[in-house]
Formats: structure tokens, C-alpha cells, sequence
């Protein structure tokens, strides 16, 4: 099977590496509400931006929009300087994008998906990195059991242990603490901020503290 | 590797094949292990087939002659009763985000799903046909002619079906309106499949019908897949 060039390889390969994601007079709608306009923002390595804003606000379509699956009504994207339209292939191999959806199928065990999230992503599946990574997130019991049993919070955790497999640079996570307990935030936290410290970029809509270094935090308010 | 994709984007070339790979590797896997769901499609349609010749006269010229159009008309509505389920569950669990979001090509990945939905729920209805056919009275030759006829043909119901599927996804009562959709665009391959048998009977040989359909299958296979993951970028929208 032939794999696509990991990111950082990809990068390697070209003269400029600094990752900097930035937001030009964004806006967008929900049907006939106005959601947000004249977003600017410039996310860059290491960097967290961490949105905030009361239901409704948008904090889920601003994702969207930056992870490049629906357009803005105005403004821009740009990864890198270039401008991202909608599916944009430079941003679709440097992202990984964690939504509301858990991307698990039922008949599936935990293990086989998430060997086959790591393959969507066109990394190599190594067979011991992803029994690693489940075991990482406790999930050791839970691996040859289909995702149909498994609780929300195990689901999610399934989650955690691709983006702790991701080699991507740019994190896209919409409510990541959803359904995590204790243990499972504390986990959240540690691969989040070894991600950061890789300088990696961030963006995460949240409701509470994801325990990082404020060093590294930008934060937007929506309303 | 195909040259044609090499020369046209040497990017992308070596990323159709792995992409193809996951697509029917996972959604076959998928079908195999929900089973119950494939059988019903394949029981409707063995049924849909065996209750012609029970309702009916049973007369040998008379159901040799409607024969290879019952089967046809079975596995366009067996095909369609399979179609919501090849992007609609990817839809609602979230999958599909992650399949758009991916640095594969989405055609190709789209393609791949067809293909599984395709070697799932059309290939066993081409392996079925020449039994379900001997309850037709229909001879040897027939029964070729008309197996050919849907291993040419259930392949354009999967690939133009992809694209009603894909247009109505998250629509309430989507189902019907893919009925709407897609059973218009059947009626080619219904005519072009069902008298073929007609003509091979007739001693004008099948030839052109298989040809016809054939070219339908590579009209298909080019476009269809473009159009349907155009509409599923719309649907994620």
C-alpha cells in the first residue's frame, strides 16, 4: 500500500515551514441569523485559540468553516499565507478535525476504528502504536469490543487516542471535554499541550478550562 | 496505476489507489458484519421475482417472455431499497466529515463506496439470477444473456443511485424523494437489460443491448462518482 507523505515530511520538502492559521473578516450565517462577522485572527505554532460564547453563538460553525467543510457568507481563511477555500487540499492534509460526531461505527471494535481513522488520515497503521495509544486512554479492555457497547465517555476516548496518534500540526476540536470524566480530561490536557509543545496549533471551542499554559492561549469570545 | 491519472495529476495519482482500498475494505467489512441487513435486500428481491410465476398463468411462453423484465424490475427496486443505507449512516455517526476532511481524494473515495455497496447488494443478485430464471422457463442462452445484462447493468444502478443517495442526505423522508430521483434515471438500463433477451430470442442477438450497456457502465463509472461527491460536499454544508 502506498501512504501519503507524512505532514511533517511534506513539509520538510518545502523552503518556509511556519504554520500560521489566520482568519480575515470572517462571517457566517445560520439560516437568516447572522452568526458572527469581522472574525480576524492569526493562530501560529504552539498557539492555542480557545473559543468561548453561550449556545448558539457560533462556536461550532466558526470550526466548521476553519476546518474548511462549509464556507464563510465573507472573509477568508489562510493556511500559511494562501487562502483555504472550502476542502482545500493543503488544509486537509495538515488537519485533523474532532467533532460533535464520534466517527465510530458500531460494528466495529474500538481497535479496528481506530486503525481505520488513522488510515482515512493516510498515515501508515502501525498495529502496535494503535494497541499503545488504547491503552494509553484505558481503553485496554475495551479493544476487540465493538463501539456499540462502549459508553460516551469511552467513545470519546477513542478519540483522544487518534489525535494522540495524529502527526497532524493543526487541531480542530469542537466541545472536546463532552462526556470525558476526570481521568479523561487530565488525559485531554496532556495530549493538547504535548501537541502545543510539538508546536503544534490549536483550536478548540469549549465551555470549561482546558487546564493549558495561559502562555499559549488566545482567547474569542463570540456573542 | 493507471497513466491516465499519473499525467493528469501526479499528485494525486499514487493516493487513488490506497483511498479505493479503505473505501471497499471498510464498507465491505461494514456489510459483512451487519448481514441481516443484506439479506433483506436479497430475500425482497428473490421474493419480488418468485411471486410473478405464482400469480400469474403458468404458461411456459408467457413467462419466458416476461421473465428477464420481472428480474430487471426486481433488482432496480432491490437496489434502491439498499441505496440510503451507503451514505447515510457515514452521515449521522460523522464519519462523513472525517471522509471529506481526508487528504484523499473524496472521488476516489466515493468511488470506493460504490464499489463495496456494488459487491454487497448487486453481485449477489447477478449470482442469484440464473436460478431465480429457470422459474421463467427461460433456455440456457437466455439465462446468459440475461445474467450479462445485470452483471453490465447493476453496476450503473449502484453508480447513478450514489448520486440520488448523496443529494438527499439529511433530507426527512429522503427515501422516497431518492425513489423520485433515481428510478427515473433506472429506466435506460431497464429497456437496454430487459430486451436484450428479447432480441437474443428473436435470432437478432444481444450484442447491441450489451454494448449499450456497456457503454452506460463507462459513461457511468466517469461521471457518477464526480457527481456524488459533489453532492456530498453540498450535504456537509
Amino acid at each position: 500500500m502506498l501512504a501519503l507523505p507524512r505532514p511533517s515530511a511534506r513539509r520538510a520538502g518545502r523552503k518556509p515551514a511556519i504554520l500560521m492559521l489566520e482568519a480575515q473578516t470572517l462571517a457566517a450565517r445560520r439560516g437568516f441569523t447572522s452568526l458572527f462577522t469581522g472574525l480576524a485572527f492569526r493562530v501560529g505554532p504552539g498557539e492555542a485559540l480557545i473559543v468561548t460564547g453561550a449556545n448558539g453563538t457560533g462556536k461550532t460553525t466558526l470550526l466548521r468553516v476553519l476546518a474548511g467543510l462549509c464556507a464563510p457568507t465573507a472573509g477568508q481563511i489562510l493556511w500559511n499565507g494562501t487562502p483555504a477555500a472550502p476542502f482545500d487540499r493543503a488544509l486537509r492534509a495538515v488537519l485533523a478535525f474532532v467533532g460533535h460526531l464520534p466517527a465510530l461505527k458500531d460494528e466495529l471494535t474500538a481497535e479496528e476504528n481506530l486503525a481505520s481513522l488513522v488510515a482515512l488520515e493516510g498515515d501508515a497503521v502501525d498495529h502496535s502504536a494503535i494497541v499503545d495509544a488504547l491503552d494509553n486512554v484505558a481503553l485496554t479492555r475495551q479493544r476487540a469490543l465493538p463501539a456499540r457497547v462502549l459508553s460516551q465517555g469511552q467513545r470519546r476516548r477513542i478519540g483522544l487516542a487518534r489525535l494522540s496518534l495524529s502527526a497532524r500540526p493543526l487541531w480542530i476540536l469542537d466541545e472536546p471535554l463532552t462526556a470525558l470524566d476526570d481521568a479523561g480530561a487530565t488525559l485531554l490536557t496532556r495530549i493538547v499541550g504535548g501537541h502545543l509543545v510539538k508546536g503544534g496549533l490549536l483550536v478548540a471551542a469549549t465551555h470549561a478550562p482546558l487546564g493549558l499554559p495561559e502562555t499559549q492561549l488566545r482567547a474569542l469570545a463570540l456573542a | 496505476m493507471s497513466v491516465a491519472l499519473a499525467s493528469a495529476d501526479p499528485a494525486a495519482a499514487d493516493t487513488v489507489w490506497p483511498a479505493l482500498k479503505w473505501a471497499i475494505a471498510r464498507d465491505v467489512r461494514l456489510a459483512l458484519r451487519s448481514r441481516a441487513e443484506l439479506g433483506v435486500q436479497l430475500t425482497f428481491y428473490v421474493i419480488v421475482v418468485s411471486l410473478f410465476p405464482l400469480g400469474i398463468a403458468p404458461e411456459r411462453a408467457l413467462l419466458a417472455t416476461m421473465g428477464p423484465g420481472v428480474l430487471w424490475v426486481a433488482a432496480l427496486l432491490a437496489s434502491l431499497l439498499s441505496l440510503p443505507r451507503l451514505f447515510a449512516g457515514d452521515h449521522a455517526d460523522g464519519t462523513l466529515e472525517q471522509i471529506a476532511l481526508s487528504p484523499y481524494p473524496l472521488v476516489a473515495l466515493v468511488f470506493g463506496k460504490i464499489i463495496a455497496h456494488w459487491l454487497t447488494t448487486g453481485l449477489p443478485m447477478v449470482a442469484f439470477a440464473p436460478l431465480l430464471g429457470l422459474q421463467y422457463a427461460l433456455d440456457g442462452e437466455s439465462l446468459a444473456v440475461l445474467t450479462t445484462t445485470l452483471l453490465l447493468g447493476t453496476p450503473i444502478l449502484s453508480l447513478l443511485g450514489a448520486i440520488g443517495a448523496a443529494l438527499t442526505l439529511g433530507l426527512r423522508g429522503g427515501g422516497s424523494l431518492l425513489a423520485l430521483l433515481v428510478l427515473p434515471l433506472y429506466v435506460p438500463v431497464l429497456i437496454f437489460g430487459a430486451s436484450a433477451v428479447e432480441a437474443a430470442r428473436a435470432g437478432l442477438g444481444a450484442s447491441a443491448n450489451l454494448s449499450l450497456l456497456g457503454a452506460g457502465l463507462l459513461l457511468a463509472i466517469v461521471g457518477a462518482p464526480f457527481a456524488a461527491a459533489a453532492a456530498v460536499r453540498i450535504a456537509l454544508d
